[in-house]
């Protein structure tokens, strides 16, 4: 029954660090008021609804890559190279996380 | 006050609410019942003023509750017209309809109650709003985003009279079509005068859009016309060498810049304006802007704590320093260092008041948040510049602050940019209001 216990809890605790992978740099249940920062020019939740590029459902290692290239300046850009400088890696992969999951 | 147990709300906010109420056996559709019939489970906000700060508090207030806490919009105008892009119309290049959007969305999508009625008082000891029409308001958070009222005092002869015929356009609606009218019927050959008071002020670049804008309409329309920029302020306050430098190369002997030009005087009858030195100037067309502070209401609700002018807040909560449980929002604050006084930056303080008050409410600290300004610009009938900057709360400090490194202004003005900037103000009006 113990070690019952023990691998249940064990468990527990593996699951809940893949959930909360980076809860040092915004806490879990903050992320989507984080996210939402980027929602006046990418569209609520990332949905685009104009010629600015949406985040919603885009390939989690492509938003994360592509904001990293904008921050250290590989990839060009109007803006995003300036905002994107703003973030940590780590806030750019929750993020990229985030807006991957939304449809 | 809900009675979940504290350690139970975490849970089912970490597992994300259709998650748990899915897990719970409760249809996920839960939410649309909470539209047609508010509960009032986590309380209830009043948000007076449906502009960008409040109508977007008001949306995520409802989606971050999930529908659990009861919003009441309070709004005097009965339809949203935007500021941001208004400049466009008066140039000839947007139509007036295009500014103007309905409250419909937040009605239907998030099952906001709203109320078009003018506010008459605020008591916060009793926490309750009155209103002229609708009766009073009970509420647990109070999210003020009042914009702002002019301070007409330092500028002699400009009375309720002078103020028909010199506009300031500066809020968005029928002064809008006025002033465009005003432009239209100019003949060829007649000077438009611009004045800017001292910064702060709502929305640093748009009065240098503004010339830029009537400008080109001059360049393309009215080739003997001439505009003429007063500011009282030392030079050109934002995108400085982006302005001047499409000045000299598209609207030379059409647009002339004079800076520390601060009118403090108006003849309505001769159309004449004077400096603080004395120096005067006629246009057939004058568009005043006077110094601003926040709004009448605040005043009310006395949350103006700085220079009898603007409001301070907490800026984790957005919460007033002056008065609790009132939130005050956007043109109205006593703004961080470098944060503007700007759409954008109001739907941003929207966000973060509706973040924190879902966590007070849920018993919970509400933590800081990154807010992030974009402010774009047209220059012409197509291209655009911008200026950007990331804002972080210090814990020292206690202050938001422009990350180091971050933001900046364009290389140049571009057409790829023009239209990024008409679809900046789709997006925001939608993330905004529906």
């Amino acid at each position: 029954m113990q070690k019952l216990a023990l691998a249940l809890a064990g468990t527990l605790i593996a699951l809940n660090a893949l959930a909360e992978p980076r809860s040092a740099a915004v806490p879990p249940a903050n992320i989507p008021y984080f996210a939402a920062n980027c929602a006046n020019c990418h569209g609520t939740d990332g949905r685009a609804v104009s010629a600015i590029p949406p985040l919603a459902g885009r390939d989690r290692a492509y938003l994360e890559e592509t904001m990293k290239a904008y921050k250290t300046g590989a990839r060009p850009a109007t803006i995003m190279h300036q905002l994107a400088k703003g973030y940590t890696d780590e806030e750019i992969a929750i993020l990229a996380e985030y807006f991957a999951k939304q449809k | 006050m809900s009675r979940f147990n504290p350690y139970r709300r975490r849970l089912l906010h970490a597992l994300g609410a259709s998650t748990a109420l899915a897990a719970a056996g409760l249809p996920v559709s839960s939410f649309a019942a909470a539209t047609t019939k508010p509960g009032r489970k986590l309380g209830r906000v009043v948000v007076i003023g449906a502009g960008f700060g409040g109508a977007t508090a008001a949306k995520y207030l409802r989606k971050w509750s999930n529908g659990a806490i009861e919003v009441i919009l309070i709004e005097r105008n009965q339809q949203f017209v935007s500021c941001p892009a208004s400049n466009e119309v008066l140039g000839g290049n947007r139509a007036y309809d295009s500014l103007v959007h309905s409250y419909d969305g937040l009605r239907k999508n998030w099952g906001i109650r709203l109320v078009h009625a003018s506010v008459t008082g605020i008591d916060a000891d009793r926490r309750r709003v009155r209103t002229d029409s609708a009766g009073d308001f009970q509420y647990d958070r109070l999210v003020l985003s009042p914009g702002f009222d002019f301070i007409y005092s330092g500028i002699a002869g400009y009375d309720a009279k002078a103020q028909e015929t010199i506009l300031h356009a500066w809020k968005a609606g029928p002064q809008t079509l006025a002033l465009r009218k005003q432009l239209e019927d100019l003949t060829d050959g007649g000077t438009y005068v611009l004045s800017i008071p001292k910064a702060p002020y709502r929305c640093p670049p748009g009065p240098y859009e503004r010339a830029s804008q009537i400008a080109w309409y001059f360049k393309t329309h009215k080739p003997r016309s001439k505009v003429i920029v007063l500011d009282a302020n030392d030079k050109v306050v934002s995108k400085e060498k982006l302005f001047l430098g499409v000045w000299e190369s598209d609207y030379q002997g059409i647009l002339e810049y004079r800076p520390r030009w601060n009118v403090v005087a108006v003849d309505a009858a001769k159309n004449i304006v004077t400096s603080e030195l004395g120096d005067k100037e006629r246009g057939d067309v004058l568009n005043l802007l006077p110094p601003q502070r926040a709004a009448d209401i605040a005043r009310t609700a006395g949350v103006i704590n700085v220079n009898d002018r603007w409001a301070d807040v907490d800026w984790i909560s957005l919460e007033s320093t002056a008065v609790k449980n009132i939130h005050v929002l956007g043109d109205a604050l006593q703004a961080a260092p470098l944060m503007p006084k700007s759409g954008h930056m109001a739907n941003q303080h929207g966000k973060a008041a509706a973040a924190a008050i879902v966590e007070i409410l849920s018993g919970r600290d509400p933590q800081p948040t990154l807010m992030a300004n974009t402010c774009y610009s047209l220059v012409d009938d197509k291209r655009a510049i911008h200026v950007c900057s990331v804002h972080r709360y210090h814990p020292e400090k206690k202050v938001p602050l422009v990350v180091e490194g971050s933001g900046g202004v364009s290389k140049e003005a571009s057409a790829e940019e023009g239209i990024y900037t008409r679809a900046w103000a789709t997006t925001i009006w939608k993330d905004t209001l529906t």
